[in-house]
């Protein structure tokens, strides 16, 4: 165990806490750029600093492959390779294979696929990719675990969830630096609550440093989303930190944490600003647009980041998609936003008002009340009140939809019957 | 020797406007009898610090370097990297005159008040001149746009709106090998355009630069030369050069048209690159230099390493090397920066294995670094000459140059 989880905070299931790791102590909940190749597109380590970053993730099937783990650590680490002096997450190298790479076949031994390089059949096995982990030499590292996409259904589900467990033992044995490296441990099971909840005894026996939510983030649908991290956030250890892989959108990071998750990563905020798109309090804001052209505002009247606070809508459609120039200062907002995200979840928990902040972030992005009803299900177990954030109630309906109306639905909240509420809701489709 | 002549204003009465005009102020610190170079100072009266010339102006896309974002900009060698080019045609497309205008003009548009911006229509990089599509009507450039005609109108409405410090006249500029007709041509719509756009100045002409073309002909160049002195211009811009005339026969071409301009007003020049070039033209008199050196080296993974101390020749193979190229496989393992002493971002917080692993996975940081690095020690460059000159050794700095070059050259031959 190489780190320290103090909650510094609560309310209800959310909490704020600080993460104290070797290179940096980070206050949760956070987000971290995902800096795959060993930057994060288009900033320095200066900016990223500068924005309160304090995680970055690297990919370890990327940097493996270029500039190779050997050289990695012989050149003393990816910290100091890439000259970041906070704290760093290395994945394990499996989601991208089984995502990028052609025929990629998973086997008990480990994870077979065909080298982009030259076409030899390669396998990466989980003391393979605990090696590696260990010579880039990051402060949280992941077990390799057998991922599977959520839309899929069957036996291959329950194949992959035992599986990694069995795995889990295999990446402890291979760690060589517990003290200096802390090993989470990712909990898969796909949307079945049942397998969830072996899976997360599994790894709870484990006593990891860690834990994280895997497998979703991949195309299911947003109510079986927040249910399933819902339900291993209720069951993972309160003392230590979870981490909800691949997440992702504001929103859904907001309804995390009112969860109880505490750690996030995704391409997104950097990827959609090369396409031109900014993340404002609203939701998004594509600069592409020709309305921006004539648009001399900023961005977001409200963002204190050195490109709101110098350059108008007009000037950045002007760069966006064309020059490189546009990539970077948008991406650069969009992370400052999700770093400023990142400070007030948790300074909103510790100071005692995170109702009043998921009121306020959510009256912003949904003016008109239209309050997903995804998020309202998922508040109402947080046991966060967003009444005042949704639409005037419908007009009175006849028949079975008359008792399952939202003031109704709102007003069982104390029952926390979850499956009289999915069964509603099955209902209501 | 040296001899220090006084400042000579070169002020028109201000005008009232909605903006307020601004008058450019240029002085010669520093020159030798019987040379032609000159240490100058460039005063664009806009309450930001006096430019020392020779110098370097830095190549932008839409106002702002290529990849050096404006929060890194201070930190490459301040005051000297105050100076910007600015192309009117990289706004053709967006954003227009009128936005640009409402927002209040190029310097709160990218948010550069500290820094100075001199506009010439022609960049080296996205807009090159199209010669044979040039009418008498407008100038033709290949732009990011497609193929496009500029007017003088159309140029003065987006010069007018971006409002720089200074800003150059529309040209015909023609390669080295035209004929003498289409030279002399090009001549004559130079002039005319000129008298144009400073018809439709509206702030007056206080920050005018006449442009000079005339191609490989010194008749030509002359002949424009004496034309432009005419007109009520507050400094010069000669273009056409870096369009395929050589380096032997450009000094000639140089000289012949800055021994006719009145020494006590700028010469800014589009088209020398490379630092012999910049050299030759220092040599000739010229002041300002908009350079793509630095963007082709970036592009190409290229940083400059070539000792800017004059008396410094390096022991090594590798010091005494223009540039190296951090492409190259030998750098994968190297944990020292470009270079040891250098002072830039760059330098100071990477290694060359890690931009050679940046550049190897095709990341923008790469450009970044290296461009923060090349235009930090081009800018040292331009100092040692400053200095060169300032001590009356500007041949001696020229020659040992020269000299570093080419036994470089020599012995990459002789390796290869």
């Amino acid at each position: 165990m190489a780190l320290r989880f103090e909650v510094l905070g609560r309310f209800n299931r959310a909490r704020a806490a600080q993460l104290t790791l070797p290179h940096f102590v980070c206050q949760t909940p956070l987000f971290m750029p995902v800096g795959t190749q060993g930057t994060i597109k288009g900033l320095t380590t200066n900016q990223l600093e500068e924005i309160g970053c304090q995680i970055i993730l690297g990919n370890t099937y990327h940097l493996e492959l270029r500039p190779g783990s050997d050289l990695i650590d012989e050149l003393g680490g990816l910290h100091k390779f890439m000259n970041w002096p906070r704290a760093l997450l290395t994945d394990s190298g499996g989601f991208q294979m089984v995502s990028l790479l052609h025929l990629a076949d998973i086997t008990e031994k480990g994870v077979t696929f065909q080298s982009p390089v030259d076409g030899k059949p390669m396998l990466l096995t989980p003391e393979q990719s605990i090696e590696i982990q260990n010579r880039i030499g990051a402060d949280i590292i992941m077990a390799l675990d057998d991922v599977v996409k959520t839309t899929i259904t069957g036996p291959r589900i329950e194949e992959a969830m035992y599986r990694t467990l069995r795995w889990i033992d295999r990446c402890i044995a291979a760690h060589k630096r517990p003290n200096e490296q802390n090993l989470f441990g990712i909990v898969q099971g796909g949307l079945d609550p049942v397998l969830r909840d072996i899976c997360v005894r599994g790894l709870v026996d484990r006593n990891l440093p860690g834990y994280a939510i895997g497998g979703l983030a991949g195309g299911e649908d947003k109510d079986s989303f927040w249910r399933v991290v819902a339900q291993c956030t209720a069951a993972l250890p309160e003392d230590k930190p979870r981490y909800v892989m691949g997440v992702g959108y504001p929103l859904d990071i907001v309804v995390c944490s009112a969860l109880g998750a505490d750690m996030y990563d995704c391409v997104y905020p950097t990827r959609t600003a090369r396409f031109g798109t900014a993340l404002v309090p609203e939701g998004i804001l594509k600069l592409k647009q020709n309305a921006m052209a004539n648009d001399v505002r900023p961005i977001d009247p409200t963002c204190m980041c050195m490109v709101c606070k110098n350059y108008s809508r007009a000037y950045i459609h002007s760069l966006v998609t064309k020059d490189a120039m546009g990539s970077q200062l948008l991406s650069y907002h969009n992370l400052f936003y999700m770093m400023k995200l990142s400070r007030d979840l948790h300074a909103s928990i510790v100071e005692g008002r995170f109702p009043e902040f998921v009121r306020e972030f959510l009256q912003n992005m949904f003016p008109k009340g239209n309050v997903p009803e995804w998020v309202c299900n998922a508040m109402e177990v947080a046991g966060i009140d967003i009444a005042a954030c949704c639409s005037p109630f419908p007009a009175p309906k006849i028949g079975l939809e008359a008792l399952v109306s939202p003031m109704v639905q709102q007003r069982f909240s104390q029952m926390n019957n979850h499956s009289l509420l999915s069964s509603i809701n099955q209902k209501l489709k | 020797m040296l001899s220090i002549l006084n400042n000579l204003a070169n002020r028109a009465l201000a005008k009232t406007g909605e903006r307020e005009a601004e008058a450019m102020k240029f002085g010669i610190k520093a020159w030798r009898n019987g040379g032609r170079e000159r240490v100058g100072s460039l005063d664009l009266v806009n309450n930001n610090a006096a430019i020392e010339t020779p110098a370097l102006v830095l190549t932008t896309r839409k106002g702002l370097p290529t990849y050096i974002s404006p929060d890194l900009l201070p930190s490459v060698a301040s005051p000297d990297s105050c100076l910007l080019q600015a192309s009117p045609l990289h706004f053709l497309d967006s954003a227009s005159p009128k936005t640009i205008s409402n927002i209040g003009g190029l310097h709160q548009l990218v948010s550069l008040h500290g820094y100075s911006f001199t506009a010439a229509p022609r960049d080296s990089i996205l807009c090159l001149p199209e010669y044979e599509s040039t009418n008498k009507m407008g100038a033709s450039f290949e732009t990011t746009c497609g193929r496009r005609l500029i007017k003088p109108a159309e140029y003065m409405e987006l010069v007018s709106a971006l409002n720089p410090n200074l800003w150059a006249t529309l040209a015909d500029e023609v390669p080295a090998w035209v004929s003498e007709k289409r030279n002399k041509t090009s001549v004559d719509r130079t002039v005319r355009w000129l008298d144009e756009c400073i018809a439709l100045d509206k702030v007056g002409s206080r920050n005018v630069l006449g442009a000079i073309v005339g191609g490989s002909s010194i008749e030509q160049r002359v002949r424009c030369a004496e034309e432009v002195t005419r007109r009520n211009v507050s400094g010069y811009w000669l273009g056409g050069f870096g369009l395929g005339e050589t380096m032997e026969e450009r000094p000639a071409l140089l000289c012949a048209v800055t021994d006719i301009l009145p020494t006590e007003r700028p010469r800014q020049i589009s088209g020398l690159d490379l630092p012999e070039e910049v050299l030759q033209g220092v040599a000739s008199g010229i002041d300002l230099f908009d350079s793509t050196y630095i963007y082709h080296l970036t592009l190409g993974g290229y940083a400059l390493t070539f000792p800017l101390n004059r008396n410094e020749r390096r022991i090594s193979d590798e010091g005494n090397d223009i540039k190296i190229n951090l492409k190259a496989t030998i750098y994968r393992k190297d944990t020292s920066p470009i270079i040891d002493d250098c002072r830039c971002y760059t330098c100071q917080n990477h290694t060359r294995a890690y931009i050679n692993h940046l550049i190897n996975v095709h990341e923008m940081l790469a450009q970044i670094l290296l461009e923060i690095h090349n235009t930090h020690h081009y800018l040292g460059f331009f100092r040692a000459i400053r200095e060169a000159i300032k001590e009356g050794e500007f041949d001696l700095f020229h020659e040992n140059f020269v000299e570093i070059r080419h036994d470089h050259m020599t012995a990459v031959a002789a390796n290869s």
